[in-house]
């Protein structure tokens, strides 16, 4: 089957800006797919290519076996994108919205009354369905954008692009739109999603990709980027600054892995995989006579973490990192 | 238009009216201002002009009319700025609606508001002596110029809305629109001008429309002027059309 998402050297600058440089990627049919990166990376920018909205300044990008440029309107017929900035009216009320949407969308009269219902529902607006959007929660609103952005039928659309579909949701709204994107994908449609939560791409997505310096730093499945890129991080706080200072040596010349050090608390963080083997190697190697290191605490890696590790890795060495 | 493009347009022009309905400053400013506009023409101003024997309401109520599309206009160009600034185009684009869809809902919004505001100022206007002595097929052509020039201003509106960055620019832009009535004779006879503005105000837009509108709801000959009018029209709406499809198309590049 082709891949849903295929871009080949992708590139946009604004202005003197290079946001997007030689940028490829590859998404499998009916996959859930996850562009990570940090504010400006330019995830929002290419989702914006991919369903058409920007022209990409070189390179190529095929959505649902077309291309986004040559074929726009046929990339249209099988999308649907909700942004990452509201689209819905703040005078209409929800019904109003979601019904505007789905006569757009080309349903019927009465289809599109009944689309508006079932998505109400779906996404716990019923009760405020006559309301004006401006009455809303910020959670509330987000929601009824997702569900307008979901309006179409899933059995034409064949790409659902969510760009930071759970910023601002609380827990209870995060978890029932990962349903409606496991559901979606469970039908055969492929989602393509932006965010800034390594955790929620780990929940939900078969594949990730980190985006920095406009190229991809690392792609591959949630379990490969951890494996690769530090799952948990080993906290040690030295006992005074001498032995800070022998900690972080070691952690620099090669005996450990290398490490985050703030020298302000004494504190060094280590990439680990948080099995109980290697914290105790990572103890032993770090701290051979057992008479630097005071505590130490795991914690579970953050986006933060696995970026770190990334430009950690990748600067002395760009070139090579891109041949690959 | 196809089919698609029809039905597009038209769940479009029902959005804009439902914002419209809901916002309190554009009820205000399409449907009462040029009441209160009119009254002020009639009763501040109205003593001092001479009209002939035509009663100064009746020589008035066309340009209130025009004077009130060119406020309703204003509008088109706020709600189509306010569409291009937020995510809504965005979303309308994914549904492959092209520009001219979108500005056309914008505009037919604007016209319906606009029918309503001229039928309250008519209203008005019988109840304190407006007597026109137009003929059925009168009233349908002047209610019909009124209409055609009532769509031009809108989708020159439409590409200002394009044109300005903020709502509140876009606002201003048209206030060119809402000036053009008033070096005309809509509300004065032009012979009461100064010399140097006879050139402008005999041969912009406006007044044929006028001339047209009044000498139609008199039952006077009205000469050549209804297809001057028209031909202003239709040239300035080929103009806004085509500059508001190469203006969307540059705003989202
Ligand atoms: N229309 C534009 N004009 C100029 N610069 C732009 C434009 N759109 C984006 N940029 C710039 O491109 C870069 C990438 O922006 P983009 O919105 O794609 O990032 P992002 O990864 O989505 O960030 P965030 O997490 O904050 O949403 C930023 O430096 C931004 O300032
Ligand atoms: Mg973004």
């Amino acid at each position: 089957m082709p891949p849903a998402i295929e871009t080949t050297g992708l590139s946009k600058s604004y202005g003197t800006v290079r946001v997007l440089d030689a940028l490829d990627l590859r998404v499998e049919t009916g996959t859930v797919f996850a562009l990570l990166g940090p504010n400006g990376a330019g995830k929002t920018t290419t989702v914006r290519i991919l369903a058409t909205l920007t022209a990409p300044d070189g390179g190529h990008a095929r959505v649902a076996g077309h291309d986004v440029v040559t074929e726009r309107r046929a990339v249209r017929r099988a999308i649907s994108l909700t942004g990452q900035y509201a689209a819905v009216d703040e005078t209409l009320t929800g019904a109003e919205n979601l019904r505007t949407t789905a006569r757009l969308s080309g349903l019927s009269r009465t289809a599109a009354a009944r689309r508006t219902d079932e998505l109400l529902d779906r996404f716990r607006l019923t009760d405020a369905r006559d309301r004006q959007v401006k009455t809303y929660s910020g959670g509330m609103r987000r929601r009824l954008d997702l569900a307008a952005g979901l309006v179409r039928d899933p059995g034409t659309t064949r790409v659902v692009f969510l760009d930071e579909p759970t910023t601002g949701l609380d827990p209870r709204s995060r978890q029932e739109l990962w349903d409606a994107v496991r559901e979606l994908s469970a039908h055969g449609t492929t989602v393509f999603l932006t965010t800034q939560y390594l955790e929620e791409a780990d929940r939900l997505a078969h594949r990730i990709a980190v985006l920095g310096d406009g190229r991809t730093l690392a792609e591959g499945t949630p379990a490969e980027l951890k494996d690769r890129y530090a799952g948990h991080r080993l906290d040690l706080t030295a006992r005074d600054p001498e032995a800070y200072l022998r900690l972080t040596a070691r952690a620099g010349d090669g005996t450990g892995a290398p490490g985050t050090p703030d020298p302000g608390t004494l504190t060094l963080g280590v990439p680990t995989d948080g099995t109980a083997a290697h914290v105790r190697a990572l103890l032993d190697a770090l701290d051979p006579h057992r008479a630097d290191i005071e505590r130490f605490a795991l914690h579970t890696a953050t986006l933060d973490d696995v970026f770190l590790s990334l430009t950690h890795r990748e600067s002395p060495a760009k070139e090579p990192a891109r041949v690959r | 238009m196809s089919a698609d493009a029809l039905t597009t347009t038209a769940v479009l022009a029902g959005r804009g009216l439902r914002l419209s309905r809901r916002n309190l400053d554009a009820v205000i400013t399409s449907l009462m201002l040029p009441v209160l506009l009119m009254l002020v023409f009639v009763y501040f101003f109205g003593g001092a002009i001479d009209t002939g024997d035509t009663r100064y309401v009746t020589y008035v109520v066309p340009g209130v009319l025009v004077l009130c599309a060119g406020f309703g206009a204003a509008g088109t160009a706020v709600s189509v700025s306010d569409d291009m600034r937020r995510g809504t185009v965005d979303r309308f684009r994914t549904l492959d609606i092209g520009g001219v869809p979108i500005l056309a809902g914008h505009v037919a919004a604007t016209v319906v508001r606009n029918a309503l505001a001229t039928a309250l100022v008519l209203g008005v206007a019988f109840l304190i002596g407006f007597r026109p002595a137009a003929t059925p097929g009168g009233w349908l052509a002047a209610i019909g110029l009124l209409l055609v020039y009532i769509t031009t201003v809108s989708w020159l509106s439409a590409a200002a809305g394009l044109l300005a960055r903020t709502p509140e620019a876009a606002g201003a832009v048209t206030f060119f629109m809402m000036f053009l009535p008033y070096p005309s004779s809509a509300f004065v006879p032009i012979d009461t001008m100064p010399d140097w503005l006879h050139g402008f105000a005999e041969h912009q837009p406006v007044t044929p429309l006028i001339e047209s509108m009044r000498g139609l709801l008199l039952d006077r000959p009205v000469g050549d002027a209804p297809w001057i009018a028209l031909a202003w029209c239709a040239a300035l709406l080929a103009v806004a059309v085509a500059a508001s499809g190469a203006l969307f198309r540059f705003r989202t590049k």
